[in-house]
């Protein structure tokens, strides 16, 4: 019998720990990712099937059942966030039961587990939003015995046009608040940078050492925009050069938006310790999303809400600060990611001091490792990197990218400082 | 400047009115004494329902910090652009924040801490919407520039 989780308020909701006070996570090193699949990355889907985000799901998930030596028959759950599209489309469709966008700009967990021929699925379910959200439900799932070994999957599309632009003269809903005067989420986030410059004294220019880092990190990552599709390295001229897009937020601030599929084989400790692969544990996850006061995201919410974030991370995971070895916060865009750094006081970086962070050795060789994934800004907007090289570094495969400190335990999350999830990794369960 | 032309719905249908009589109202939690804006179906920190009444402000507001939109994804305003876009603060509620294009404030130099009065603006038959001017500057916080 399928079990579907339910969205909020339903089953899903209770799964997602959202909440202070939940302690330890119960089934802390009990549940393992084994494999990652990837598939090829695009800028954007040329409108061919063999391209479409259905074909490269199937691709990213027979990949990562191959990169574990796992079969088909094992998986008996299929988790999916079908995937957020670029730029509008509108075509005329074929009649039903071929009107639809499952398996071609999105993909659900129901159409992998058909298209696949998985016949021994039990868990299925579409309703994360992002990659954070369906990899903790996924955890908890497993966790909870809904499941033993699932296939976690994350496309993410691109179509042809300006990403995201909004023809529409009226303005509908909570866009009456904000479409009027331009303001989205990049908006919101360059002007929080701009507050958050003049609270700690820094500026813009500062910026350009961790982003150029990101890129350099991004082409040693062999399933990530960069690396399939070389450009010239980029340098901090370029970025200090580079024009503003909504001051002070610039173009390499911004994640590339690309057409590719990741997922993640997830299973039992148990059933991991008898894998081809060292199996990498889950030790907490949880999903928080926080209501903003007025119609603007301040700086001083968006850090008491990366406080949260942290506090429930470590709550869970039982992890201190000092403990975290490879540390993959969100960074598209890359002007929030210091509000992440510091409530987390990864490295020890505080309030206003992750400038000077960025300032030192930031590389995967040197002492302060941060993003040893490259993000998104280096990898495209996968959504997925992030958390990818937490598993791989932990299993010692990152190749050029393995960082030279310890990688016992990791962190990773995504998206914003308003909503955002999180996971901890270990090598051991322990 | 020509500006995506807001939908009144139910919920927010009393602040458009109020704006097309050219009046700036919030809404208020007479059970807690809350403003907010936007306006939503219950009090955010009580959670009341049936105590939520609609208050006239000030009109009157500060400059609390801005960005320069230079490549906006709202295609009617791409036209205009770069434009300043400033946050406000309501003067007897500065948690309560408005957005502004600034009429008549150059770009990139917005007086970040100035008085601001509200201003309505027409952007459609009928449709007014709520702008911000400066009452007077006091200079502040500058972007570099590229």
């Amino acid at each position: 019998m399928t079990t579907r989780a339910r969205g909020a308020g339903g089953l899903a909701a209770s799964l997602y720990r959202s909440r202070d006070g939940l302690g330890v996570w119960e089934h802390r090193g009990k549940v393992a990712v084994m494999s990652i699949g990837f598939s090829p990355v695009d800028r954007r889907w040329d409108e061919s099937l063999e391209h479409s985000l259905g074909a490269y799901s199937i691709i990213a998930a027979k990949n990562a059942l191959a990169d574990a030596g796992v079969g088909p028959d094992q998986v008996d759950g299929v988790l999916a966030a079908p995937g957020p599209l670029g730029a509008r489309w509108d075509r005329a469709y074929f009649d039903p039961p071929y009107n639809s966008e499952d398996g071609i700009s999105l993909v659900t967990a129901e159409w992998l587990t058909r298209n696949m021929g998985l016949k021994n699925v039990k868990f299925m379910n579409s309703e994360a939003g992002d990659s954070a959200r369906v990899l903790g439900l996924a955890a908890q799932a497993i966790g909870n015995g809904l499941c033993h070994t699932a296939l976690v999957l994350y496309p993410t599309g691109n179509l042809a046009g300006r990403y995201r632009h909004e023809p529409e003269l009226y303005a509908k809903g909570n866009a009456q608040w904000v479409n009027p005067w331009a303001w989205t989420g990049i908006q919101s986030s360059a002007y929080r940078f701009s507050q958050y410059c003049l609270k700690y004294g820094t500026n813009h220019d500062r910026m350009a050492p961790f982003v150029v880092n990101l890129r350099r990190n991004g082409r040693m990552f062999p399933n990530g925009y960069y690396a399939q599709h070389p450009e010239a390295p980029l340098t901090e001229e370029d970025y200090l050069t580079s024009r503003w897009v909504c001051e002070p937020l610039c173009l390499h601030d911004a994640d590339r938006p690309v057409n590719t599929a990741t997922c993640f084989l997830m299973t039992t400790a148990e059933r991991a310790r008898d894998m081809k692969l060292p199996p990498v544990y889950v030790l907490n996850h949880n999903n928080n999303s926080f209501r903003i006061r007025s119609s603007v995201e301040t700086l001083e919410e968006a850090e008491q809400f990366c406080e949260v974030h942290a506090r429930r991370l470590y709550e869970g995971s039982g992890l201190t600060p000092g403990d975290v070895d490879v540390f993959n916060p969100y960074d598209g865009y890359t002007l929030f990611t210091q509000n992440y750094l510091e409530a987390f006081r990864w490295q020890g970086v505080g309030k206003g001091e992750a400038h000077d962070f960025y300032a030192g050795d930031i590389s995967v060789e040197g002492p302060h490792p941060i993003l040893s994934s490259g993000g998104n800004n280096g990898t495209g907007r996968t959504r997925c990197a992030i958390f990818a090289d937490c598993i791989e570094q932990l299993q010692g495969r990152a190749g050029e990218r393995q960082v030279h400190i310890k990688a016992e335990t990791a962190v990773a999350g995504c998206v914003l400082p308003a909503g955002c999830g999180w996971l901890a990794f270990g090598k051991s369960p322990d | 400047m020509p500006k995506p032309i807001p939908v009144p719905d139910e919920l927010s249908k009393p602040f458009w009115d109020a704006v097309n009589q050219r009046q700036l109202v919030v809404q208020s939690c007479t059970a807690c004494n809350r403003r907010q804006y936007p306006p939503q179906p219950t009090c955010a920190k009580c959670g009341s329902k049936d105590h939520l009444t609609w208050l006239e402000t000030s009109g009157r507001g500060r400059i609390q910090g801005y960005v320069v939109e230079r490549d906006t994804r709202m295609e009617p305003l791409v036209p205009d652009q770069p434009f300043n876009i400033a946050v406000i603060e309501l003067q007897e509620d500065p948690q309560i924040l408005f957005l502004s294009h600034l009429p008549g404030v150059p770009l990139g130099q917005v007086p970040v801490g100035a008085r601001v009065e509200v201003r309505f603006d027409q952007v459609a038959p009928g449709q007014l919407i709520h702008e911000w001017q400066v009452e007077n500057s006091t200079g502040g916080y500058r972007p570099r520039k590229k």
